[in-house]
């Protein structure tokens, strides 16, 4: 115990010591609330079951046939898989000079899928169908020529609410509202008949 | 310290001992001197008030019946406005109050324009309304998203996927604040819990700073002097009177008129021609199925428009912030030395005008689908909104030093 005499005296004041003890005190603090922040910032992502809900989803190819398009929901977005016929496929590089994007440098694609055909496989086109204007759902008009649309129509989607078109291998046309392609989804095929949406096709040689 | 906490005995002096009732009463109603010269303009302070404890009175009540989620926000809507007794009036006066309190809060900051009230030393109160302002966007859009419509989900769908422009993080951040690949169950429970807890408390406590920061600077007023520095004897401005009971009075009669125009509206025009409530909103969210044309509810329609006028969505949602927060800096860009309009030049007017129209025409051109007409239109009205922001300070330093008068200029009725 320390006598009355030396309790009245003030003590000198180390100010350095004390502006270590303060920094020292307040960066220990805010280290700690930042790490307590993080659970709270966690929370926010999907959660397991929502991951889990968003697991490829497998598509029986032999139901669709050629020239039609099924759709299918992957990660709660509808997924367009159409069967492309040669005549649609050989419509493809006849208006190039019509498109925003032809070689699709600005549009949202796998590698894979970032050629002439936007497609690992010519025959199969996966588009993921949702407008990327204002994510209206693209309507299917695959009828060439269908003059409701525009003229020298040579087949593919319009989107109803803001008039945006795109070919059959989700191109957009100039004048439309949109101005990128349609996205494609990671994709991959397992055998002639089964394409997995969802899981990215191995890089060439590397399988 | 009043008369009545010295004096003794009873309840009222025993209780202002304790709790300084009186005393608050003296400092902020009937000690505190507001401008004698108010005109209509300031009705809106206290309607915003109003409409703030109507949204949380009703909402209240709805919450009682509401169940938020994918599968049971939209029947839970239908329920509670069908089978429970009351709620079709209350549900309604939630939905419509929504808009209602927008009205009021624009006209609140148009009068702030008009009298320069945003003008030194009332920067901070300015900035406070402005974080109001924000708050208000994020709980309204929010509440329009929970009850799961059609129009509910394709709107959220495209204001969510907004932040999806941000370079490098977008998709992750889009993901991380719906919780889920597309707007689900995690989505609508996050949104309830913002819009019934977490926004209230801060609309709350930033209402109350909005009202200490309003008594330290005291009210402007439509001449845009300073009452403070012409006082009287007792030590009150001699152009002020009692906040009670001169201007309680006065806004009764507002709350009066425009509880009339309320429920005018709530009985007989509730979806306002479609523009309160939205005609895709009577269906439920349908993944499937976009509505044929989608608009947000008017009141964000001018941020709409200039989105929708960019070629390029990023710009686009570049110049959308932006659009919002030009008004933080509206105080510092403002270099005028007279505050209100009254004593500006005609250079000033006519650009606030022009500001007036340009914002407007945008809310317009939000509702309408994206013609040629309609984009061009509103290119033209961006460039007319962002250049009164950029004119500002050579206009306002340029005519607005005129003389003003000593004292507010008022009429006896």
């Amino acid at each position: 115990m320390s006598d009355h005499a030396a309790d009245d005296t003030v003590p000198e004041v180390d100010e350095s010591r004390r502006k270590f003890l303060i920094a020292a005190t307040a960066g220990t603090g805010a280290v700690g609330a930042v790490l307590t922040a993080v659970p709270f910032v966690a929370s926010w992502n999907p959660s397991e079951s929502a991951r889990a809900a968003g697991l490829p989803t497998e598509v029986d190819l032999s139901r669709i046939e050629a020239g039609q398009m099924a759709t299918f929901f992957w990660r709660k977005q509808q997924i367009y898989v159409v069967k492309r016929t040669p005549e649609m496929l050989a419509s493809l590089p006849n208006h190039n000079e019509e498109l925003k994007d032809p070689e699709s440098k600005d549009s949202t694609q796998p590698d894979y899928a970032k050629n002439a055909q936007r497609a690992l496989r010519p025959d199969v086109l996966v588009l993921i169908g949702t407008c990327t204007h204002l994510g209206c759902l693209p309507k299917t008009r695959f009828t060439p020529n269908d003059a409701t649309v525009m003229a020298n129509w040579p087949g593919g989607f319009f989107c109803p609410c803001h008039g945006s078109k795109f070919d059959l291998a989700g191109r957009v046309f100039k004048g439309s509202p949109a101005s990128v392609n349609l996205k494609i989804p990671p994709y991959s095929f397992e055998g002639d008949n089964k394409l997995v949406i969802g899981v990215d096709a191995p890089e060439k040689g590397a399988a | 310290m009043s008369a009545v906490i010295e004096g003794k005995g009873g309840f009222r002096a025993w209780l202002n001992k304790r709790l300084p009732v009186d005393q608050f009463v003296e400092d902020q109603l009937t000690g505190y001197y507001a401008p004698k010269n108010f005109n209509i303009w300031y009705f809106f302070g206290s309607l915003a008030l109003l409409m703030f404890v109507m949204q949380i009175v009703t909402g209240i009540f709805v919450t009682m019946h509401f169940k938020p989620g994918e599968a049971t926000a939209w029947n839970s809507v239908q329920y509670m406005v069908r089978e429970v007794q009351g709620m079709w009036l209350i549900q309604t006066m939630h939905a419509v109050g929504a808009s209602f309190f927008f009205i009021v809060v624009y006209l609140h900051m148009a009068r702030a324009f008009l009298y320069g009230s945003y003008k030194a030393p009332r920067e901070v109160l300015w900035l406070i309304g402005m974080l109001i302002y924000l708050a208000l966007m994020a709980e309204a859009f929010m509440g329009y998203v929970l009850p799961n419509g059609n129009m509910s989900y394709w709107g959220a769908q495209v204001i969510i996927n907004i932040f999806g422009t941000i370079p490098g993080i977008g998709e992750a951040l889009v993901e991380w604040i719906r919780g889920d690949y597309g707007i689900g169950d995690a989505t609508l429970n996050r949104f309830f819990s913002l819009h019934v807890v977490a926004l209230p408390f801060l609309i709350a406590l930033l209402v109350g700073l909005h009202l200490v920061a309003l008594r330290q600077v005291g009210s402007n007023n439509p001449d845009g002097i300073e009452i403070k520095e012409k006082l009287g004897p007792n030590g009150k401005p001699l152009d002020g009177i009692p906040f009670h009971p001169y201007y309680t009075l006065k806004d009764i009669v507002g709350v009066g008129l425009f509880l009339t125009l309320f429920a005018i509206v709530v009985f007989f025009v509730p979806t306002f021609g479609g523009l309160f409530m939205e005609s895709p909103n009577f269906e439920p969210a349908n993944p499937v199925s976009t509505p044929e044309h989608i608009a947000p509810v008017w009141y964000f329609t001018p941020y709409y428009a200039i989105l929708r006028a960019v070629p390029d969505q990023r710009i686009g949602a570049l110049l959308m912030a932006l659009s919002i927060a030009a008004f933080m800096f509206l105080p510092w860009l403002d270099r005028a030395k007279n505050k209100s309009m009254r004593y500006r030049g005609l250079a000033s007017k006519l650009l606030l005008a022009m500001f007036f129209v340009a914002f407007l025409v945008l809310m317009w051109l939000g509702l309408k689908p994206a013609d040629p007409i309609y984009v061009t239109l509103a290119r033209i009205c961006t460039a007319m909104y962002f250049g009164f922001f950029i004119l500002l300070p050579f206009v306002s330093k340029a005519d607005g030093n005129g003389p003003v008068p000593e004292r507010v200029t008022y009429h006896a009725h």
